[in-house]
């Protein structure tokens, strides 16, 4: 049995959960979830104002926390922190060991980045077409910033054969990185479909963190202990495919039979065809069994052949938004956001405002929902204590955004009584970033693994 | 046939991919699936959503986790970093799911 635990949901996730997992109980392997599809060109940004950035400089800070623990308590880790600069976290690891005069090998996974192959890829006559939409990536070949390809597993896994201390990729699926030591561990074959599937899934437990033990977790909320202190999951994997998933003893959170399950419906389609890179997980064969307190065993996993495939996440630029807020007080709180989205629109109009979208929502009066069902009754509704207005509008032109976000403070003195900005100040234009999802041929991208060592 | 909220049976999780919603839907006693099987179909998802969901709905069946996932086409205002939702990545459409009254015997 091997012990497989993640600090890290996404990037931006508790600086101390990845510290306490190593620190709290016995484990082998830390795995760390950088990457969020809008991470990529964030990072990307970083790297074009300095050519050695580009990756998790988090990463690296908690490296430089951790590694002589790491050693003494021999916890390998892995991360897809590398982001678009898998050789500058590299170095900057290696770097971090010579200073502490600990020697380590770092592992390297990339090939996920195919930027610069895209015309080549696209001229071969592989289109590249957006997997929601059917349209060509041809028609914004012009906007694209990067692709990266979701690699699987088995790079991780070669990189701990040969020795890595800690394995450092680009964009993997997230799953992988808690799959990868499974099947280096155990001796798993790429045609060992149940295994394959049952790493999957037990990645796909913990790779949101606190997600899979108890945070965000809607039964009986009120009486999961300790939040504040919440243990990350673990999932203890065996040889034959079964696991466990719980966290470390004496921290908060909960890990139950009902618990698991939300998080294993978390963003998921059809349950039957859970398509990773090395295989199709089929979550209708899970079975589960509480196995003493936050501990939950998973059995008789099955899973069918991967396909010829690979996801590839093309980000490209796609305009500019801004959200503008005020808050509107008790009496007919909602009646005086409404009037001021119709004073507010009048003037955009006047000003000959266009956007491509522009969208009112009113917080405190059913926007999350947003469906019929969660609108206050006529009865409540001149009772709210308050409503916020909350306008959002978006354009290719960011000077029409620009304009749109001075429109939002004179509200509090030229439209409806008892307004409040909330002291936000004036809305911020973002520019968007959007994603192309689109499936490219496996047999167009290289995986590639490599090994470095700090005393070389 | 009495009515009760989902919420007293159930419990979900939702999450994004583009432009799609999903919501895990849960029965809180293996007792209590059958009846969400039998009341909480597509067409009435799709119903409950209408204000939100501009395309299809899609019903998947995990009777080994007494558990339903429904995947909502069209549902977040063009999705990801395009939609200017206040959660345009339907957080909550989990506990909107939850509001829905059913059937039961």
């Amino acid at each position: 049995m091997i012990r497989i635990a993640n600090g890290q949901g996404f990037w931006g996730d508790s600086l101390d959960a990845p510290v306490q997992q190593v620190r709290r109980g016995p484990i082998d392997y830390l795995t760390l979830d950088y990457l969020a599809e809008v991470t990529m060109s964030i990072l990307e940004k970083q790297r074009s104002r300095d050519p050695k950035a580009g990756y998790a400089r988090d990463f690296v800070d908690l490296i430089a926390r951790l590694l002589p623990e790491l050693r003494d308590r021999r916890v390998r880790v892995i991360a897809n922190a590398g982001g678009v600069n898998p050789m500058g976290c590299r170095d900057a690891l290696l770097e971090v060991a010579r200073s502490q005069k600990i020697p380590i090998t770092v592992g390297t996974v990339t090939g996920d980045d195919i930027t610069d192959q895209l015309d080549r890829i696209l001229s071969r006559g592989i289109e590249l077409r957006n997997m929601d939409t059917d349209a060509p990536l041809a028609s914004i070949r012009d906007r694209v910033q990067r692709a990266n390809v979701y690699l699987g597993a088995f790079p991780v896994a070669e990189a701990l054969k040969r020795g890595a201390d800690i394995v450092v990729s680009g964009r993997i699926a997230d799953a992988a990185l808690v799959m990868g030591p499974m099947i280096h561990e155990f001796g798993w074959n790429e045609t060992d479909w149940d295994k394959l599937s049952a790493g999957i899934i037990a990645g796909h437990v913990a790779e949101c963190g606190a997600q899979g033990s108890g945070g965000n977790c809607q039964v009986d909320w009120e009486t999961i202990p300790n939040l504040a202190d919440v243990g990350y999951p673990i999932i203890e994997a065996e040889r034959d495919g079964s696991f466990v998933a719980t966290k470390h003893h004496g921290t908060g959170g909960r890990v139950t039979v009902a618990s698991v399950k939300e998080q294993l419906l978390y963003e998921i389609g059809d349950p039957k065809a859970y398509i990773t890179p090395d295989v199709i997980a089929d979550f209708t064969t899970i079975h589960l069994q509480q196995d003493g307190e936050d501990r939950v065993r998973f059995r008789g996993i099955q899973g069918l052949p991967a396909t010829n495939f690979y996801k590839v996440s093309i980000s490209y630029s796609a305009g500019f938004k801004a959200m503008g807020q005020m808050a509107y007080g008790w009496p007919d709180a909602l009646k005086k956001a409404r009037a001021a989205d119709r004073i507010l629109r009048e003037r955009l109009d006047r000003l000959g405002l266009k956007f491509d979208a522009i969208r009112t929502e009113f917080l405190g009066a059913g926007a999350c929902h947003g469906i019929e069902a969660a609108i206050p009754s006529a009865e409540i509704e001149p009772h709210l204590p308050e409503v916020v207005l909350r306008v959002g509008v978006r354009s290719q032109d960011r000077k029409m955004v620009e304009r749109f976000t001075r429109e939002i403070a004179p509200l509090a003195l030229s439209g409806p009584p008892v307004a409040s900005g909330l002291g936000l100040g004036r809305p911020q234009v973002e520019e968007i970033i959007a994603f192309w999802p689109a499936l490219i041929p496996k047999s167009e991208v290289q995986p590639e693994v490599a090994i470095w060592r700090s005393d070389a | 046939m009495a009515k009760r909220r989902l919420i007293e049976l159930a419990h979900a999780r939702s999450g994004d991919k583009g432009d799609r919603v999903n919501i895990g839907l849960i029965a809180k006693r293996p007792e209590d699936y059958p009846v969400l099987v039998r009341e909480v179909t597509a067409e009435r998802v799709k119903e409950h959503f209408a204000a939100v969901c501009k395309g299809r709905v899609e019903r998947f069946e995990l009777p080994n986790l007494d558990a339903m996932n429904f995947l909502l086409h069209e549902a977040l205002d063009g999705g990801g970093t395009m939609a200017l939702k206040a959660d345009p990545q339907g957080k909550t459409y989990s506990s909107a799911l939850l509001r829905m009254e059913i059937d039961v015997d």
